[in-house]
């Protein structure tokens, strides 16, 4: 009970420039693999992905649609309903494989050790109950005894630490604007201090001012607790201001992790250069650049490299060989035959 | 000349009647004059509840305002004959932001994009329809083996945003009015598209207001910038010096927020509202000003009026009180003409009337 309970005051130190590093696994996720069996044939969302997630750090994982972000996810919490399915695949959380994990079990973890924000946060809340007894609510499903003084101070302390006033505990959903809503579900998600928040897309309905508002409390919030906290989305603007560390998912895959200051000064994967040079920037005006063709359909991916079809840089073994996800500078993966060829030559 | 389309000091205001508590005032005193010749670009950003919305319905004639007009050459969109009707509807073309409302959900994707070739006449055999659909829709990023002969609820919101600006494409009106056209289109593929847009103005003149929440982009493709902040211009003029250099404090606060993709601009830190403004009442003085980090006195008693700060640009903000006036009718006066020599940086008496020749 203490150790899940809500210590005001009890602020950690500002922690160094890079937070995650020496800093132990908290959650290694390996060749994940999740289908969706439609009548067309099973899309293989998420294709053999690995990653791993120190203590305390921010992880982005950035993708375009139907990357496979958001099945990452929904995998971590066994959230994949049919047609889905998860295939393959181990996620250790503490050295427990979650992903064999019974329902009930399953259960319990979510939100005491690993909680989800999803894009649609807000509308998750139950419009006709008030704050505080969604936040009890909660409690009392992860078998907390909640006796009623206590749990009044605790709520205060939590509205108060993600920037909420005591009255909203009062309130319901609908007199909360978006921005206020998303701050309730983060409260309820760090109520029981999980080791891992998954934020998929936290913000996307929200507008810029607010949303620098919620991430900077986002921030500050796993800062205190010392949590590690996925971040997924689209906005590579986002992952630059959020993250230390960034991977970047194309058709199913995992094809670069590095440092966030390492990937956007020198991104070492076609395609993540390509999507580097096609954001608009207010420093040069005039520059819009796509890519060119589009993702690979993933009911029929193509042979060898998923990207190749697009890459500018594409070589006879990238039609058939799939390039690995492999350490090729220090502290940077990357799935790409270019850097291969490099290690040959040098 | 006749001026294409003009609001001309427009009001909207949502509910209200005999309770006047209600009144939801979504876009006060708005002007704005699109000519024909040249083309351009025109942006109109806000966040929720700024009223851009209001105003492209406005503009596309789907809701009338509340007290001024919304003039199609001249005549108000109130007193158009049938005729005019139509030549409106086919000179002034809408993206939505979600188009599926627009779509028969019982028709195919095909039925969207043929109706407009054949009822305006732009093609004189099923051939060429044919063929400048599939130009159309590759323009795009769809395929069309992929896209054709499905119906609308087979597409995600992306692509069937994308199958709007194919039809604009194809249709070639006059001006186009695109509220959130790629909001829910890939970055990677929102340049490319956006990119066709400019295009479209570049070589076959179509003119284009562009209704977005997203500065970055606005800055990217447009001649001249309107910041709207609860149905009133904050700030507006030449799109290089309002982003570059923002005026209006809520101007400031947007740029701030922009998630940079560069981490070592990291996000500054919101300026708290001054003492003053922290007692503002937003219904009497200015909008912004309980959020305000500079809010004054005089903020809590009148709405700033424009002020003309530097020839091409306008600030609603007392911090400039000593700039000349500009009546808000006369918006446009403080626009850039693109395709006339254009000012490298516009600051205020450096560039004179000549160089806005329209």
């Amino acid at each position: 009970m203490s150790d899940t309970s809500l210590r005001m005051g009890q602020t950690r130190p500002e922690p160094a420039a890079r937070p995650w590093e020496g800093a132990e696994i908290v959650l290694g996720v390996r060749d994940l693999r999740v289908s969706y069996y439609t009548p067309r044939g099973p899309v293989r969302a998420v294709n053999g992905v690995s990653f791993t997630l120190r203590r305390g750090e921010a992880f982005g994982l950035v993708g375009e649609s139907g990357s496979g972000k958001s099945t990452i996810a929904l995998s971590l919490l066994q959230l994949i309903k049919p047609p889905g399915r998860i295939e393959g695949g181990q996620a250790l959380l503490d050295g427990k494989d979650i992903l064999s994990l019974s329902e009930e079990e399953m259960r319990r973890l979510r939100l005491a050790e690993i909680a989800l924000i999803t894009q649609g946060a807000m509308n998750s809340l139950n419009p006709v109950m008030r704050i505080r007894d969604q936040i009890i609510d909660a409690w009392r499903d992860h078998g907390e005894p909640v006796n009623c003084r206590e749990a009044e101070d605790r709520i205060r302390d939590l509205l108060r630490w993600v920037g909420l006033r005591p009255e909203v505990a009062r309130m319901y959903p609908h007199e909360l604007s978006g921005g206020m809503k998303q701050r309730a579900v983060i409260a309820i998600a760090i109520s029981m201090r999980p080791k891992v928040i998954i934020a998929d897309e936290p913000t996307s309905a929200l507008d810029v001012v607010v949303q620098r508002q919620i991430m900077q409390t986002l921030r500050r919030i796993q800062r205190e607790l010392g949590a590690a906290v996925i971040l997924i989305g689209h906005d590579m603007g986002l992952m630059a201001q959020f993250v230390d560390r960034l991977g970047v998912m194309y058709a199913g895959k995992v094809v670069e992790v590095s440092p966030v200051r390492d990937i956007f000064k020198d991104p070492l994967h076609p395609y993540t250069q390509l999507l580097i040079a096609s954001l608009p920037s207010l420093a040069r005006k005039g520059q819009l650049q796509g890519i060119p063709g589009l993702p690979p359909s993933l009911l029929s991916p193509p042979p060898g490299c998923p990207f190749h079809p697009r890459c500018p840089f594409v070589m006879d073994r990238c039609r058939v060989a799939v390039p690995l996800l492999e350490l090729k500078r220090p502290n940077r993966l990357v799935a790409c035959h270019l850097y291969e060829r490099d290690e040959e030559q040098a | 000349m006749t001026t294409l389309l003009e609001a001309r000091k427009v009001t909207k205001v949502y509910g209200g009647g005999l309770f006047r508590r209600d009144r939801t005032v979504a876009l006060e005193d708005f002007s704005l004059r699109i000519e024909p010749e040249p083309p351009s670009i025109t942006a109109i950003v806000g966040e929720s509840g700024s009223g851009k919305t209001t105003l492209a319905r406005l503009l596309l004639g789907m809701t009338m305002p509340t007290a001024g007009a919304i003039l199609y050459q001249g005549k108000d969109l109130r007193t158009l004959s049938r005729r005019e009707w139509r030549a409106f509807r086919r000179d002034v073309q809408a993206i939505f932001q979600d188009p599926y409302e627009v779509y028969n959900p019982f028709y195919r994707i095909d039925h969207v994009l043929h109706t407009p070739l054949k009822k305006f006449g732009l093609v004189k055999s099923e051939r060429e329809a044919q063929q400048r659909i599939v130009e159309a829709l590759q323009a795009v990023g769809l395929r069309p083996e992929e896209t054709l002969g499905r119906y609308p609820h087979q597409l995600s919101g992306g692509q069937r945003q994308r199958v709007m600006v194919a039809r604009a494409l194809l249709v070639r009106p006059r001006l186009i009015i695109a509220d959130e056209p790629v909001s829910m289109v890939d970055a990677s593929l929102r340049a490319t598209i956006l990119d066709s847009l400019r295009a479209l103005t570049r070589d076959f003149g179509v003119s284009l207001i562009y209704i977005t929440h997203d500065l970055i982009t606005a800055y990217q493709i447009s001649d001249n910038i309107i910041v709207l902040y609860r149905g009133s211009v904050a700030e507006a003029g030449h799109a290089e010096p309002v982003v570059q250099e923002p005026q209006h404090p809520y101007t400031r606060l947007l740029i701030g927020s922009i998630p940079l993709p560069d981490p070592d601009r990291a996000w500054s830190e919101e300026q708290e509202p001054s003492e003053i403004g922290r007692l503002a009442d937003a219904s009497t003085g200015c909008t912004f000003a309980n959020r305000c980090p500079y809010a004054m006195e005089m903020c809590l008693e009148r709405h700033p009026p424009l002020y003309q700060t530097e020839r091409y640009r306008v600030t609603a903000c007392y911090l400039y009180r000593e700039s000349p006036l500009l009546a808000s009718e006369h918006l446009d006066e403080a626009f850039v003409r693109p395709g006339v020599a254009g000012p490298a940086v516009a600051t205020s008496g450096a560039a004179d009337d000549s160089t806005a020749g329209a």
